[in-house]
């Protein structure tokens, strides 16, 4: 159960910082995952009056705000058209419109969520956060990083061309997923993302260049490139077993999502 | 402490502490249609809309509520009554458990969504679980309640 000694709204990023430097204080998000442990809270620090729960489309990036509910992004055209719908296709099968208008976007990058649909998306984009103390850190960085007492302002997605892809596999609809895949083209630079393994998502490092000049490739071999990477991503990625599938289930998922989102990229109709 | 907000258009000023859920509170204050499902947010039975848009009240503090539009379904009796009669023609209303929540996402629908398909409605709707039924006779329900509501407005607008 979830007990909260105490209540602030505070006033500014830097009034919040300081609450938090305490162990017991906690930062609210959405509160949809604080909600379900047993945590005694000193002090419940909301920053839900700073406004900060709006996406800023600036010249070069989307400037999004932590407390923006993953339902206003899901229904952001700008994002969504940026996205080719890869962002509201990570975000629609996530319980559902009323879970989506409470949780935040803060709330489940800060998480570093091993089931995050949310994180593998923002993952395979060129995405940075911007931390009140620690200022502006690329993503791929953030989700290695020691979790620590710094406040997440805001996530900030820069305006490179992008193209890309989001996969999900849920045993049932609603339902964490049992693997999630982004892959991108972020300008001619690929990048794969596999989240839910179950851990936190990763950044699939493509060692041996299969999709090096992927753009220029014909569909043969687009085709080829897919496949063969989609093998390496497979016996590469670590992978477990939970309550949602085993370890040899999400690789062989790994292999097929991969495929058929590197595939679907390249524009590959099956 | 204090929270001031708006329940079901009354504006009041009530005493509440921090760790209390918006769910808990608003039965406190005696609106039982907020019903208590699976306080893990996945059923959508404690759905109330909160300035318009649905909210999890079992995963949100009341305190949250500040300054906000609080509605249940009992502040929209008339519109219920009017959907419920759809719900219960089709022998969608079952053991009525979830109703509420069901009824409360669906007003929401209507504000967020323009003339929905059904494969539109059922995304809409996923975050409301039955348990009684397999969502056919509740699909139908609204497919013959949005249509309703469509010639009302038709009529209207001709008269």
């Amino acid at each position: 159960m979830l007990k909260i000694k105490s209540y602030v709204k505070v006033n500014s990023i830097a009034e919040a910082y300081e609450l938090n430097q305490k162990k017991s204080a906690c930062v609210l998000g959405g509160m949809i995952w604080l909600k379900m442990g047993n945590r005694n809270v000193s002090t419940a620090i909301d920053l839900s009056g700073l406004g900060l729960d709006t996406v800023q489309e600036l010249e070069d990036e989307y400037v999004i705000g932590c407390m923006t509910t993953l339902h206003d992004l899901e229904i952001n055209k700008s994002l969504d058209a940026f996205t080719q719908g890869a962002l509201r296709e990570s975000l629609r099968h996530i319980v559902g419109v009323q879970f989506r208008n409470c949780a935040t976007v803060g709330g489940s990058i800060f998480g570093r969520y091993g089931f995050s649909d949310v994180l593998t998306l923002f993952l395979a984009m060129d995405t940075w956060v911007d931390l009140y103390q620690a200022g502006r850190v690329p993503l791929a960085e953030f989700v290695k990083m020691k979790k620590d007492r710094d406040i997440l302002q805001a996530v900030i997605v820069k305006k490179t061309p992008l193209k890309t892809v989001y996969l999900s596999q849920r045993n049932t609809e609603t339902d964490f997923p049992v693997l999630t895949c982004a892959v991108s083209l972020i300008g001619e630079q690929p990048r794969t993302v596999i989240g839910a393994r179950p851990g936190c998502a990763m950044v699939v490092e493509d060692k041996e260049d299969f999709l090096y000049g992927f753009t220029e490739m014909s569909k043969k071999e687009k085709t080829e490139a897919a496949r063969r990477f989609s093998e390496y991503a497979a016996a590469n990625v670590p992978v477990g077993s939970n309550m949602r599938g085993s370890g040899e289930y999400r690789r062989l998922l790994t292999e097929v999502l991969t495929r058929r989102a590197w595939e679907t990229l390249g524009g590959i109709e099956k | 402490m204090n929270l001031s907000f708006w329940l079901n258009g009354v504006y009041r000023h009530e005493e509440v502490e921090p760790d209390t859920m918006l769910l808990d509170f608003l039965r406190e204050k005696g609106c039982y249609s907020v019903k208590c499902g699976c306080e893990t947010s996945n059923c959508g039975l404690c759905t109330v809309l909160m300035d318009g848009k649905p909210v999890l009240s079992c995963s949100m503090l009341a305190l949250r509520a500040e300054g906000k539009k609080i509605v249940t379904m009992e502040g929209m009796q008339k519109e219920a009554e009017e959907f419920g009669a759809f719900l219960a023609d089709e022998g969608a209303e079952q053991c009525g458990f979830c109703n509420p929540g069901f009824i409360m996402n669906i007003f929401a629908m209507e504000n967020e969504l323009e003339d929905p398909t059904e494969e539109e409605i059922k995304e809409y709707l996923a975050g409301n679980l039955c348990r009684c039924s397999g969502f056919v006779g509740q699909t139908r329900s609204i497919l013959k309640y949005l249509e309703y509501k469509k010639t009302k407005k038709r009529e209207e607008a001709e008269e």
